[in-house]
């Protein structure tokens, strides 16, 4: 793990170091105050030496500020090494998502990319800094103190050797049996929150059946689960403290037991004695450390392995076969004896012997139910998922030689679930081509029927449409969507039902800005409404994944059982937002 | 109405950001959080006891250390030292037990009342009004359950007891020290003075790196949240390089910023630490001056050395407590908000009972009124915000058993008008009465029982496919479920599932179609079977068969009803006894279906397709 995640340290790795270095040279320094102040105690008192005692206390006072030099440096150097590593680790997982194919995409939700990019990541930069600030003290501490107390004395450090062991196997211990609750805790945490948010989104269904009561105790349930795990595990936790106090305490106790005799033998001085407790105290307390930060430890651990997983997914489409300067000649769109499957393991396929052929600057309609494939086919296009047999050509060659670049540059499609992003409309506009002029961008717009509402909105062009586009209908924001892909200029545009909430009238206005605007590029329209695909020169009738016919609206008419229903269906219950 | 709220970018659970707002009513929010942790009076007494007991000790031990030293290790009095050192033994085993016991107690009084806290406060929330989730977002009101309560649970567990004990050791060793050595303690007040100083400007400033890297922190999620959602437009467009060059600025921006904050955030310690460290060495100093020109004894020193070591611990203890102590009494403020908010009015007395094979309404006076069905508005105007009315002065009736469609584009109002019948929202003026009632006048839990709804988005509850239609009548039997599912046309897809009506259902119905969902929503509002019926029909867009099965699923649960359906398509307005055509809240045409074709007004327009309407 920790060697999947190291390389993202690289231009920090010298922070790391020298964080390292200052944080274990505070802990020495710590440890050689006590001593010299035993010097004080023991020489200067004494002797009556009032210079020694003075200059001591300079070398004590200037110890200290090297130390806390030291310390400040440490932090510094962690925060930079902490921020510096979780800034290349959420790049590095960034930006290998952007290379995700869809099916990539879709095998992690949404919602569990953006937490591993934020949460997952800002937890892993935060134990890297807090295990270069407080993880390295300990066993500097604990081995500076070790060799410290047995030059002090030999026979005395035996305590140590009983007191120390007893400890790590209690840390040990603890952890062990923490980290199973702490996980369970999680989980009725989550399964608290779940509830909350169920709640929150289906409120109005809530409210509607009057179901506040039953809900309550829904919520209670997991609350009581959630109290019964918290007061376990944290009431476990708190053993922790006041063990490490009663060995603290014991060793100190048998430190004086044992001590007093060699004092009175002269083989050991009181001040050194007190030093000894200081040493005891010291070396406890990062102990105790130590076991804080091994529970953020086990917690980062999940962090990682969430993280590891994002950037060990393969994108399964890359440009490895394709040649870079390749660009399509034409809009022309072959599917040969297509087969295609989401899940490789599937005994089904979605796609099925697809042998379809399309002229470049055609137009041409598909029509068929849900989980008929009909996006599924789209989508081959641009190669947004890759067939497992057959081949899909545009403009005579396989989609795999060209770019993928340069492929879906050619080749523009309007999504069934459109996304608007956060600025300007002309901010996404140019998302289609980024040197387009504004006239360029206005008969984009006209020619997708949504300059009529752009004009009038208070600031045109520069009006905001604020995150995923909430200030525009649903019906504007399709015609946003159309002229955004408009505006690349595309071979092949492919519209995958993306008039559904546009009035019949504008959507046959829309088709006829294509016809006379875009005569040379290859028209794929997808369609619920058989009235939008009417005047198409090819109309392709999908029935799961086959195709079930192929011509014409008075072929179909004449041949396809499929297609007759449908328009017969729709006749009748002609719908009225379209 | 805003049915499509973002979440925040955080994640529920995740650790999201800390809020260094001050709070605005300290007194008022400390007094209610009191409250709560005041059920448990008397062992928060057995706290405080332990509490000063266990700080006695510890003062108490160290102090020991004297005699220990004068009296027997100097002299070599062993059976002496034995005894002081059994006593000693026993004073450490009591401050382990008793610290055992408050930290054991106060996780049992934290985890207790914030138990209580968050089911007050998903109680309390169940009685909102609609119009408060109208104006606060998803993520904002998750928020008050993971971060707010959280911070609230860490004050109670450590930051409390870190404030009192922190403080009554400072007063302690204080005190010891000055019966030590007042000379002495001259010292320690200046490197008290000088690690105050270091508190205050070091914490200043970091709180406000901290905001900048909190505010970075906001940017860099939400840049994220929104890219990876819009992934797939990303791959369509080629857009990977300028989606990555976006990420960078922000990324850079927020590592800068955190590197600021938690630079000084880390110092504080090494700072505070060594400090006290310098304090040591001045106090060593000043120790052995006196010792040899005033005859300090040794062990004295070495006890108050002790205590110096004590001393700085509880200030830079209680320094972060009152951050801690702060954004928890923000926290709390913020969760008690949410409770103090009026919730929905509901003052009605009349009750939906049984009456034989049907229903009726149940008057305060004992009176039975058959519910019929009979649903009228009288010059109703209502409004979301002060600014703009959107519905003036509707008047409209619904006879028992008759349909009645409402038209127009988005913002007419339609969906308006039916959340005024179940009373989702308060009208301003006007008159809306159910079968002759003021529905005012009626328990909202009757009233809203006595109509079914079908709302335009489908939502799904994590559980099983029998759980989600059954949410529709809690005591449906399994026979009556799959009755439901039948009646809703939704049996046979349920049965093509791989557990059948023991599917699981996670993410909102994730895994099932859009019209999938819809008819599982049919399903669930036929098992309730309620007298009168509001469709909310679902604008996406549905392939024509399964529209057709949510058509026939829709016809049969509205056969016999009162029905008021918010149309968006022509079958199903076609055969409504009355329908009406609303426009910018009021109603411009009423009729039937042919009437209004006659009119050749608004509806001519829209049947023929030459308005738009969403």
């Amino acid at each position: 793990m920790i060697k999947k995640l190291w390389p993202y340290t690289r231009g920090h790795r010298h922070f790391i170091v020298l964080g390292v270095l200052c944080s274990g040279g505070e802990a020495v320094f710590e440890l050689l105050l006590p001593l010299v102040m035993a010097d004080i105690v023991d020489t200067g008192i004494p002797a009556g030496d009032t210079a020694f005692i003075l200059r001591k206390g300079l070398q004590m006072v200037l110890m200290a500020l090297v130390s806390m030099a030291l310390g400040i440096g440490s932090a510094f150097l962690s925060s930079r090494a902490g921020q510096g590593f979780g800034a290349q680790l959420r790049k590095a997982q960034y930006d290998h998502v952007q290379e995700y194919s869809f099916r990539n995409i879709e095998k992690f939700s949404t919602a569990s990319l953006v937490t591993r990019l934020t949460s997952d990541c800002n937890m892993l930069q935060m134990s890297l800094m807090m295990g270069m600030r407080l993880l390295v003290r300990a066993p500097v501490m604990l081995v500076s103190a070790l060799i410290l107390a047995v030059s002090i004395s030999l026979k005395l450090s035996r305590v140590f050797l009983v007191a120390m062991p007893l400890l790590l196997v209690m840390i040990a211990l603890v952890i062990r049996y923490i980290s199973p609750m702490f996980t369970a805790f999680q989980e009725r945490t989550d399964d608290l929150n779940l509830v909350v948010q169920e709640n929150l989104s289906a409120i109005r269904v809530v409210k509607s059946f009057v179901r506040e009561d039953y809900e309550g105790k829904k919520f209670k349930k997991r609350n009581d689960a959630l109290l019964e795990i918290s007061e376990k595990a944290f009431g476990f936790i708190v053993i922790n403290q006041p063990l490490m106090m009663l060995i603290t305490y014991g060793t100190i106790i048998a430190v004086m037991w044992y001590g007093a005799p060699l004092v009175q033998a002269g083989d050991l001085e009181v001040g050194l004695l007190s030093t000894f407790f200081t040493y005891i105290t010291q070396v406890l307390m990062s102990l105790m450390m130590v076991s804080m930060i091994m529970m953020m430890l086990t917690r980062a651990i999940a962090c990682a392995k969430r993280v590891i997983e994002v950037l060990d997914e393969v994108p399964d489409i890359a440009d490895t076969s394709a040649d870079a300067s390749l660009e399509a000649a034409d809009g022309s769109v072959d599917f040969d004896h297509v087969y295609f499957k989401y899940n490789d393991t599937a005994g089904k396929w979605n796609l099925h012997d697809i042998d379809l052929h399309i002229k470049s600057g055609a137009t041409v309609g598909i029509i068929g139910g849900t989980g008929s494939a009909k996006s599924t086919l789209v989508q081959l296009i641009p190669r947004l998922y890759e067939v497992q047999e057959g081949a899909v050509r545009v403009g005579g060659r396989p989609v795999q030689d060209y770019s993928l670049e340069h492929l879906r540059g050619a080749v523009s499609m309007v999504l069934q679930k459109n996304t608007l992003f956060s600025g300007s409309v002309r901010e996404n506009l140019l998302w289609g081509d980024e040197n387009a002029t504004d006239m360029e961008i206005e008969a984009a717009c006209e020619a997708a029927c949504a300059w009529e509402f752009v004009s009038r909105m208070p600031r045109g062009l520069d009006t905001d449409l604020g995150q995923g586009g909430v200030n525009v209908s649903g019906g504007q924001k399709q015609r946003l969507c159309i002229a955004r892909a408009i505006l690349k200029k595309p071979k092949v545009l492919i519209l995958d039902d993306s008039t559904s909430a546009v009035d019949t009238a504008t959507d046959a206005k829309i088709r006829a800005a294509f016809r006379e605007q875009l005569p040379d590029t290859t028209k794929i329209i997808i369609a619920q409404r058989i009235i939008s695909v009417m005047d198409a020169d090819l109309i392709v009738v999908l029935d799961d994944g086959h195709i079930s016919g192929m011509g014409t609206h008075e072929e179909l008419m004449e041949s396809n059982e499929i297609y007759r229903d449908v328009y017969q269906s729709q006749q009748e219950g002609a719908s009225l937002n379209g | 109405m805003a049915e499509k709220r973002k979440n925040g970018p955080h994640g529920p659970g995740g650790p999201g950001p800390r809020d260094f707002r001050k709070p605005k009513n300290a007194g008022r929010t400390i007094s209610t959080l009191l409250g709560y942790v005041g059920k448990s009076k008397w062992l928060l007494g057995v706290v405080a006891v332990c509490l000063v007991l266990n700080v006695g000790c510890s003062i108490g031990g160290s102090y020991m250390l004297r005699p220990l030293i004068n009296d027997c290790i100097i002299p070599g009095d062993y059976p002496r030292l034995a005894r002081m050192l059994a006593v000693l033994a026993g004073i450490y085993v009591c401050a382990a037990l008793l610290s055992y016991t408050y930290a054991r107690i106060m996780v049992h009084v934290s985890q207790r009342t914030t138990h209580a806290i968050r089911q007050d406060l998903f109680a309390k929330m169940q009685r909102l009004p609609l119009s408060y989730f109208d104006t606060h977002t998803h993520g904002e009101l998750m928020s008050r359950y993971t971060n707010d309560i959280e911070t609230i649970t860490e004050i109670l567990n450590n930051g409390m007891i870190s404030l009192i004990s922190g403080g009554l050791t400072f007063i302690g060793v204080v005190a010891m020290m000055l019966y030590l050595s007042p000379a002495l303690f001259l010292v320690s007040v200046f490197s008290m003075g000088l690690m105050m100083v270091v508190v205050m400007t070091v914490g200043r400033r970091s709180r406000r790196y901290f905001s900048a890297q909190q505010r970075d922190l906001g940017v860099i999620n939400g840049y994220i949240e929104e890219m990876i959602e819009g992934q797939k437009v990303i791959k369509v467009f080629t857009h990977e390089r300028a989606a990555k060059a976006g990420f960078d600025v922000r990324n850079e921006a927020y590592r800068r910023s955190a590197v600021n904050a938690q630079s000084f955030a880390g110092a504080m310690m090494p700072a505070m630490g060594n400090l006290s460290h310098i304090n040591y060495a001045l106090t060593c100093c000043a120790g052995a001056l006196l010792s040899i020109a005033m005859g300090l004894d040794l062990g004295s020193l070495v006890v108050y050395l002790q205590y110096t070591r004590q001393f700085s611990q509880p200030i830079s203890q209680m320094s972060q407590q009152v951050n801690n102590l702060l954004a928890a009494i923000a926290g709390a403020e913020r969760v008690f908000e949410v409770m103090e908010t009026a919730p929905e009015i509901d003052e009605g007395r009349v009750t939906l009972v049984r009456d034989g094979s049907g229903w009726a309404w149940k008057k305060p006076d004992g009176a039975l009124v058959p519910l019929r069905g009979d649903v009228r508005f009288q010059d109703v105007v209502f409004r979301y915000v002060p600014e703009k009315a959107v519905l003036q002065g509707i008047s409209l009736y619904a006879k028992p058993g008759q349909k009645i469609a409402f038209v127009g584009s988005t913002g007419a109002g339609k969906t308006t008008i039916t959340n005024l019948i179940n009373r989702f929202y308060e009208i301003e003026s006007g008159l809306i009465t159910y079968d002759g009632i003021d529905v005012r006048d009626i328990r909202k839990e009757s009233l809203r029982r006595s109509l079914g709804i079908v709302l335009q988005d489908t939502h799904l509850f994590t559980g099983t496919v029998a759980d989600n239609i059954r949410y529709g009548r809690l005591d449906a039997t399994d026979e009556e479920v799959r009755a439901a599912a039948k009646l809703a046309n939704a049996d046979t897809f349920i049965s093509h599932l791989p557990n059948g009506y023991d599917t699981w259902l996670t993410d909102d119905g994730g895994s099932l179609s859009q019209g999938e969902r819809q008819l599982l929503a049919i399903a669930r509002a036929a098992v309730a079977d309620p007298p009168v019926l509001i469709l909310d029909e679902a604008t996406s867009s549905i392939d024509t068969r399964t529209e057709k099965l949510i058509e026939r699923g829709m016809d049969r649960l509205m056969a016999g009803r009162t029905v008021f359906v918010i149309a968006h398509r022509l079958s199903t307005v076609r055969n409504a006894k009355a329908i009406m055509v609303l426009e910018q809240g009021e109603i411009i045409e009423r009729g039937d279906h042919q009437e209004l074709i006659d009119q050749q007004g608004k509806y001519y327009q829209l049947y023929t397709g030459q308005a738009e309407l969403s």
